[in-house]
């Protein structure tokens, strides 16, 4: 049978030990996985490359950047100790410098990251507000029409190719019907007006008490994330459904029932209550995705975010910034499954206590 | 024993069905009996029908399941005429199940105390701190010694017999005229067995109650109820007092008495049950 | 029905006289539940039709005609010489979705070789033998879990160069953990189980009871999640071809051919929406198709 392993059902993490001994191996889990991602980075870097200074620098280099790179890198040294100077450097923050703009890559990785978490918070919000009730109803009205369509809605949605559904929905209400704003996330005159305080544009310019740019924010955010919202709420109902299916065969249903509860209790305090453990994982998840996703959604939507950042230096072959990116979303990746893993006790009892 | 003019339970040729893509499965092939403020134990193997007896009462028979008799009455409530609603304000109220294994029927996410508690809000409309003190109330009712610490434990940190103590008092709260219960000690040891008949038993006569207790174990029945029903293949074969067990008549009841191990008494072979297929056919 | 000598008759058998039979007679009654449902069976004909399709590409459409630029037809609407239209090349937008089929096929191809073997490597061991085991296989397993699909592929994309088998490396690197999870739970719960307690008994050494015994019970359910899984590699896949990463011109690419017919959305919609309708289409027949499979192993379990 089909089982959703997550973290809960594998009894590995935190299942019967104190939460000082759970912290622990989490942090454990987190180092030994933030490692891997550096040994997987590294590899890429430095590794495959026949000429690694060549992959770094782009072959429009000039002589004295290719020896400064070198001598940086260390190719003299054997491959341990240059892992090693890698990962202190990484540890400092330091992922070298973009061959295109000659910053510091994660200066350039900070400035466009918002863009991207503005964006996905939106989706994610949209996703888990109307992803999870609609579950919920499907899974309580099997097989009637409300769950057809929404295992229907799930299913397109799921089943889309982000990019093309972005280009439909441009050509859609953007060209064809012009409800919403196009490309990028401001209209270019509204550029630079609101300080960036926290890189979200919706809410400097709330901050700023500059309305005319709140909206026009708004608008460009509206397809994107309208779009990515539906790709996650698909995600999240279907998720929901199945987790909820699960519960409602189970005795304790039964016997709420034969309490004399209304059903709408419990189904959404009881069932409901049970799931929430397995949504920590499946929210996570998605936000996941949505990250992982931005490079073909900023690259149809001129989204100024990290997605668009990587995708150009690639192009670019800019090998620094891509590793670089590669390593921060990693990073968040492995901060995600923490955080869930973390939050897990919190809606679990049965794993809070030894046993 | 003295009966109330109307019977607290009346059934009449109730009949289970369960529609299926390679034919229709009946679970109770129309069974008839009453029941007073008395403990009645229906007996039966796995698949008799006894357990869709007890769920039917109560209006918990799953989709697409049909529950058909020609009278079914609790009092003068007529279950037969009972749409969801109706049974909900029923249940918990008049009549109560009590589920086999605490583990599996109490909510692992919430603690006992607020399950409880819940019962009591649900029908009473009680504020938090009221419920709260009933709950404590009927926590010591079921002979458990220290109810404050016991409110806040979650199902699976309490042992087997708390957890149908805490059943019985979760589903007692409320005040029923009928417990209907379905396998209570089968999950429990032995020795916890009895406790938790005994704290039933109290219970069910101090409020003057009527028990339905479903089980598979004909020595349990015998001992703690007034009159047996044995149950197979959705038929009840037979209908006694518990004190005249020993002289019943029909095979299958008689197969399963001589086929109960005895302290005391010797025998090489334990008889095997022949079951006669006339036994499972439909009377008409 | 089980008087008469007929294949169904004996397949129903409810007394089947051999281990063969009473096999068979499973998978038929499997195969029965899955036709009911009129989904599932739609998944599968898209499936069985996009095979074909790869297969049989030369029949269906001329081979030229994919990557033949005839720039005098660019940018052509649907007509009866090209059923779908040129896209701005001139070149056949049909003849390239036929052979685009062949694309995706061996994507979804290869990435499945690689990722069961894989998978069943790691994760019967790790539920198999427990202790030291198992957890040193369980957290690689976790940090690949960590990885990014997308962007990994971007990365060795980056330092490899663009194409097909880079995309499919990393692809599967990162797909391969839920199946050694899967493996090791389903392992788990049967580990202990008397009959392989018996086999043990009878001398089998591990190897041969892990093959014999426990891969043919992991198999339902790992299929099952790979044809699900199916669809979430196609889009990848159509992804990083959209990117640029995928299968290099002028080979057709679903992907790719959504890309390339983006600068003219706006007048000549057919390039980029009918590539996107194809990868769309397969992805949903996957969906069901695992949808359906997963329902009838799941009402044979319950």
């Amino acid at each position: 049978m089909v089982q959703i392993t997550t973290a809960a059902d594998d009894g590995r993490v935190g299942r019967f030990t104190s939460p000082i001994r759970r912290l622990i191996n989490v942090l454990f889990s987190v180092a030994l996985t933030f490692l891997g991602l550096t040994c997987v980075t590294f590899f890429i870097g430095r590794v495959i490359p026949i000429d690694p200074v060549l992959a770094i620098v782009g072959d429009k280099a000039s002589i004295e950047t290719y020896n400064r790179v070198r001598i940086e890198i260390g190719l003299d040294q054997p491959i341990p100790v240059q892992y090693w100077r890698y990962l202190v450097k990484v540890l400092h923050g330091d992922f070298g410098n973009s061959v295109i703009t000659s910053q510091p890559v994660l200066r350039d990785l900070l400035h466009v990251f918002p863009a991207t978490l503005e964006l996905s918070m939106l989706a994610l919000i949209i996703g888990v507000a109307l992803g999870i009730p609609l579950g919920v109803i499907a899974a309580t009205h099997r097989g009637r029409w409300q769950d057809q369509a929404i295992r229907f809605g799930s299913l397109l949605g799921y089943s889309m190719p982000v990019f093309w559904l972005g280009l439909i929905g441009l050509l859609v209400f953007y060209a064809e019907l012009g409800w919403v704003e196009g490309p990028g996330r401001l209209d270019v005159s509204f550029d630079d007006i609101v300080p960036s305080i926290t890189g979200l544009l919706t809410v400097d310019s709330l901050i700023a008490g500059d309305n005319e740019v709140f909206w026009n924010s708004v608008s460009h955010l509206v397809l994107p994330g309208s779009i990515l919202g539906y790709l996650s709420l698909a995600y999240v109902a279907r998720m929901t459904r199945s987790f909820m299916l699960a519960q409602l065969k189970q005795e304790y249903i039964l016997a709420t029932l034969a309490k004399g509860l209304s059903p709408l209790r419990v189904v959404w305090v009881h069932a409901l209550g049970n799931v929430w453990v397995q949504l920590v994982t499946v929210i996570a998840l998605t936000f996941g995705n949505l990250l992982e996703g931005a490079v073909l959604t900023e690259t149809v939507f001129a989204w100024p975010g990290l997605g668009l950042y990587m995708k150009n230096s690639l192009f670019n072959a800019d090998l620094n910034a891509v590793l670089g990116g590669t390593m921060m979303v990693g990073v968040v990746y492995i901060g995600l499954n923490m955080l869930s893993d973390l939050i897990y006790p919190l809606v679990d009892p049965r794993a809070r206590e030894p046993r | 024993m003295t009966q109330s003019p109307i019977p607290l339970l009346s059934v009449r040729n109730l009949r289970v069905v369960y529609p299926g893509e390679e034919g229709d499965f009946v679970a109770v092939r129309k069974i008839s009996f009453t029941l007073g403020r008395e403990r009645l134990g229906i007996v039966g193997e796995s698949g008799s029908g006894k357990s869709t007896t007890g769920r039917a009462i109560m209006g918990l028979v799953a989709a697409p399941g049909r529950v058909e008799a020609d009278e079914m009455r609790l009092g003068e409530v007529d279950l037969l005429r009972l749409d969801e609603r109706g049974f909900r304000r029923l249940r918990g109220k008049r009549v109560a199940m009590i589920l086999q294994d605490p583990k599996y029927s109490l909510d692992p996410v919430m603690s006992v105390g607020y399950q409880i508690a819940e019962t009591h809000r649900c029908h009473f409309g009680s504020s938090p701190l009221a419920a709260r003190a009933a709950t404590l109330e009927m926590l010591s009712a079921v002979y458990i010694r220290d109810p404050e610490r016991v409110y806040e434990l979650y199902p699976h940190q309490v042992s087997g017999g708390m957890g149908q103590r805490v059943m019985i008092a979760m589903m007692l709260i409320a005040g029923p005229d009928l417990l209907i219960a379905d396998e209570p000690t089968s999950a429990l040891d032995v020795t916890v067995q009895h406790q938790v008949l005994a704290i039933m038993d109290d219970l069910v006569r101090s409020r003057g109650m009527g028990l339905i207790l479903i089980s598979h174990n004909l020595h349990l029945v015998s001992a703690f109820c007034d009159r047996v029903l044995v149950m197979y293949a959705g038929h009840v074969v037979e209908t006694c007092n518990a004190s005249e067990l020993a002289a019943a008549r029909h095979p299958y009841t008689r197969g399963l008495l001589a086929s109960l191990p005895e302290l005391g008494r010797r025998r090489a072979e334990l008889p095997q049950l022949q079951r006669d297929p006339a036994w499972a056919a439909d009377a008409s | 029905m089980s008087d008469t000598v007929t294949w169904r008759g004996w397949l129903l058998d409810p007394a089947p006289a051999s281990r063969g039979q009473a096999r068979l007679g499973r998978w038929y009654r499997s195969w029965r539940a899955f036709r009911r449902n009129g989904l599932a069976m739609t998944g599968l004909i898209v499936v069985l039709a996009l095979v074909l399709m790869a297969v049989a590409a030369p029949l269906i459409a001329d081979p030229t005609a994919a990557t033949l630029q005839v720039l005098t037809s660019r940018l052509q609407p649907a007509s009866s010489a090209h059923w779908f239209g040129t896209d701005e090349l001139g070149r056949d937008i049909f003849a390239r979705i036929v052979f685009g089929a062949r694309t995706t096929l061996t994507i979804v191809a290869l990435v499945s070789i690689i990722v069961v073997p894989a998978g069943l490597a790691i994760g019967l061991p790790a539920g198999y033998f427990g202790g030291w085991v198992d957890v040193v296989l369980m957290r690689i397993t976790d940090i690949f879990l960590s990885f990014p699909r997308l962007v990994l592929a971007l990365a060795f994309a980056a330092a490899l160069g663009p194409g097909i088998e880079n995309a499919v490396i990393a692809i599967s690197l990162t797909t391969w953990p839920p199946y050694a999870r899967l493996a090791r739970a389903e392992t788990l719960t049967r580990r202990h189980a008397e009959f392989i307690e018996a086999a043990e008994l009878q001398g089998a050494s591990h190897l041969r009871i892990i093959v014999t015994q426990i891969v043919p019970l992991c198999l339902p359910s790992v299929i099952i999640r790979l044809t699900l899984d199916m669809a979430g590699i196609i889009l990848t896949a159509a992804g990083l071809g959209f990117l640029g990463l995928g299968a290099q011109p002028p080979a057709p690419e679903w992907g790719a051919m959504v890309s390339s017919g983006r600068q003219v959305l706006l007048d000549q919609w057919w390039v980029s929406t009918i590539p996107g309708i194809a990868i769309f289409v397969t992805s949903v027949g996957f969906n069901l198709l695992g949808d359906g499979l997963r329902d009838v192993a799941d009402s044979r379990s319950a």
